[in-house]
């Protein structure tokens, strides 16, 4: 026979709250969020509810009950945040930990009791523990995970239901006990029914067919006659490996080896787990103390040893070993999914693909630093400065087109200013200085007018030309403003092939 | 008729038998054409000044220039090169310290800007690491290094790296006042020429330079005047030969 705790806490939300904000709770507290055009309470702490607040009141009565009343936004889906956080925790007390929504946790405890030395006391430890975190449970353990969920929250007596009974621990339970849907609770009592004790007797046909199978369903769950199956939480797998050292190392030889046992390690983990690194830290631990680390990200998932080991190398060197290092530890804080087609695409099939080009620009990355790596992408602009975008990964597609007006194929960086000679209004230029050197226009083509973006910067537009002088070089040159508002000024801002 | 007919007979003979004995030539000496077809079909009549007519890959080429007219003219040049060389999904990397190639104006060379990944490092000396790292990595179809000077040590060390690894690599040497000596497979420099309209109508024409291989390993230095027009090279007019005993010797 097994042996199943039912968590419940009571207020979890407001709980959590009241941790981080203490003033809260003494003060009658609530959570709202906004439903069908007003503001309805989510969830209400203990003294919001010995006042007689509840879920699904609007915040407007609440505050006409309670003035004092304290009102705060809900998180969506905090509940789930919090239960995973706490299902996680709970691992300590058994392997196996179930999230039961919307406010607590079943744990099968099988065998696990004897080791804190009996049923009260492990229920005891749990209480003392999740109270001393700030949260208001109830907590209840018997047979069958029916009866733990019933007991905690609706029974009156020993929350701690002895092994071998059942039927008699919830004879005297409301039928809410057993997790039923409201309508057929609220069925339940129409007819007068209003304890377990007055229905478990009556014929299972006539059961079935006024209250149907599934209410049989939930009664043989609680009963024991059918099992019901936990999907337990999985804890988050750390990827580490540590190697200590009998003796200190202090040669760079005896840190290369180190970081090639642990990376082995690690690499032999994930590549069983399908996961690939994107950010490792080798640690060493000095003698005195003192720790020294090296850093390498990639550009993609890898589970590559001999790539990661080049990566390690570029920068090993700077780990001073002073008198020697007795611990050494590889972490990999994030990990990313990585699937075997993936690796079979990649493999050799050239273009950016390449996995041979994601490991080059990893060591560049790595040796000068990610900042130099740059891919333009076309972006909807057509002021020049901004009409090419930084791409986010070797992988993004252009989402636009590029620009099929003739642009320079050098660009200034800052357009530079140059004296120019031009018929007015909108005629180019006959001539122009730039550096010191007088360039007569033989060709022209423009103006190509092109307006500031208002909405994200202020200033004239540009008339472009493009021009070509005497010797056949190209240029792309601007007038900044308007001919009548006699403070234009020329500008040389590229050049063409 | 006859006897006329019999010598042009013998002449082409005669010159197919030479080129035939310069691939032997050639072939003896250990070099090898890597298959281009793509390159050489856009090269047009560019490709004969090179050993067995076909572009060298697998090898450095330099690109020397003075003036930032004379960049753009390049960038110009080289791009066209590149778009026929990168094919269909070739990557390009393209590493400089002050680079103001603008890639919106790429897709005029029929080169897509977002195959391209730029490195754009603050010191000479990260350029030449990454261009030998880059030259070791198989991926890579072509790689272009903006570069002030380069030693012949150094040019050597690309050109092992480059012939190895089948990458091909271009380095753009800008502000050299003394052109020293390197192992570079060819030199090139390449000028803007005042472009040319359809019926002489107003406006700024296609591009078009002056293009001087001033030294080729196994071929024939030669310049040209070269055009650029929707998306192919035409070149204007053969020049003459700038091959002579004294260039030999230089080079």
């Amino acid at each position: 026979m097994g042996r199943f705790v039912s968590i419940w806490f009571r207020y979890l939300r407001t709980d959590w709250f009241s941790l981080r904000q203490p003033e809260l709770k003494k003060l009658p507290f609530v959570l709202r969020s906004p439903s069908r055009g007003r503001m309805i309470i989510t969830a209400a702490n203990s003294v919001a509810a010995q006042q007689g607040l509840h879920c699904e009141m609007a915040v407007a009565d609440a505050k006409a009950l309670v003035p004092e009343l304290q009102v705060q936004d809900d998180i969506p889906d905090l509940t789930d945040k919090l239960l995973r956080r706490l299902a996680e925790w709970c691992i300590r007390f058994t392997p196996l930990v179930a999230i039961d929504p919307p406010d607590g946790l079943l744990f099968d405890a099988t065998g696990c009791s004897h080791l804190w030395g009996g049923d009260d006391k492990y229920i005891e430890d749990i209480t003392r523990k999740l109270q001393a975190r700030g949260y208001d449970v109830r907590i209840a353990m018997a047979d069958t995970v029916g009866i733990a969920w019933g007991v905690a929250r609706f029974g009156n007596g020993s929350l701690i239901i002895e092994s071998g009974i059942t039927i008699d621990a919830l004879v005297n339970l409301p039928p809410e006990a057993l997790r039923l849907e409201a309508d057929v609770t609220e069925r339940l009592h129409k007819l007068g029914l209003h304890t377990i004790r007055q229905f478990i007797r009556m014929p299972r046909t006539s059961l079935r067919r006024r209250f149907g199978q599934h209410f049989l369903q939930r009664l043989d769950k609680a009963l024991g006659s059918e099992i019901e199956i936990l999907s337990p939480v999985h804890p988050v797998e750390l990827y580490q490996e540590r190697l200590p050292c009998f003796d200190p190392v202090a040669t760079s030889t005896g840190i290369e080896m180190a970081l090639k046992e642990l990376l082995t390690k690690l690499c032999f983990r994930l590549q069983r787990g399908q996961k690939g690194l994107r950010k490792a830290i080798f640690k060493g631990y000095r003698i005195d103390g003192k720790v020294e680390k090296v850093e390498v990200g990639t550009n993609r998932p890898s589970h590559h040893v001999e790539h990661l080991l080049k990566l390690f190398q570029i920068n090993l060197g700077t780990i001073e070993p002073s008198l020697g290092i007795e611990l050494f530890v590889l972490e990999a804080p994030i990990i990313e999914e990585y699937l075997p087609q993936q690796e079979q695409m990649w493999n050799e099939s050239g273009g950016l693909e390449d996995i041979r080009l994601s490991e080059l620009l990893d060591r560049l990355a790595v040796r000068i630093g990610a900042h130099v790596i740059h891919r333009y992408l076309p972006d909807e602009h057509y002021w020049p400065e901004r009409s090419v975008k930084l791409a986010t990964s070797l992988q993004e597609k252009p989402s636009t087109q590029w620009p099929i007006k003739p642009r320079p194929v050098q660009l200034l960086p800052k357009p530079e200013p140059i004296e120019v000679t031009a018929p007015i209004p909108d005629y180019p230029p006959m001539l122009f200085r730039y550096k010191d050197k007088v360039h007569m226009i033989s060709k022209a083509d423009g103006p190509e007018r092109i307006e500031q973006e208002w909405w994200l910067q202020q200033g004239q537009h540009r008339d472009y030309y493009r021009v070509e002088d005497e010797e056949g070089r190209r240029y792309w040159i601007f007038r900044l403003g308007h001919y009548h508002d006699k403070i234009y000024q020329w500008f040389l801002h590229g050049f063409f092939a | 008729m006859l006897p006329e007919a019999g010598v042009i007979m013998i002449l082409n003979r005669k010159a197919d038998i030479l080129t035939e004995l310069q691939s032997d030539i050639l072939r003896l000496q250990g070099f090898r054409t890597v298959n281009n077809g793509l390159l050489d079909a856009d090269l047009g009549v560019i490709k004969q000044a090179f050993p067995n007519a076909s572009f060298p890959l697998s090898c450095i080429h330099e690109f020397i220039t003075s003036q930032q007219e004379h960049r753009a003219a390049t960038n110009g040049f080289l791009s066209g090169l590149l778009s026929s060389l990168l094919g269909v999904d070739g990557v390009l990397l393209w590493i400089g310290t002050s680079r103001y190639l603008f890639p919106p104006s790429l897709p005029a060379f029929n080169l897509s800007p977002e195959r391209i990944i730029f490195i754009d490092v603050s010191k000479q000396r990260d350029v030449h690491w990454v261009m030998e790292e880059a030259l070791k990595c198989k991926a890579l179809t072509a790689v272009v290094a903006e570069v002030k000077e380069i030693s012949f040590i150094e040019s050597r060390r690309f050109q092992l790296a480059a012939e190895q690894n089948k990458v091909t690599g271009f380095l753009l040497c800008h502000q050299t006042k003394k052109i020293s000596a390197t192992a570079c497979a060819s030199r090139w420099k390449v000028s803007p020429l005042p472009s040319e309209t359809i019926d002489d109508l107003p406006g700024v024409g296609s591009p078009k330079w002056h293009v001087e291989l001033m030294k080729v390993r196994n071929g024939k230095p030669q310049s040209w005047d070269i055009q650029w027009v929707d998306g192919k090279f035409v070149p204007i007019y053969k020049t003459v030969s700038l091959f002579t005993e004294q260039n030999q010797k230089a080079g």
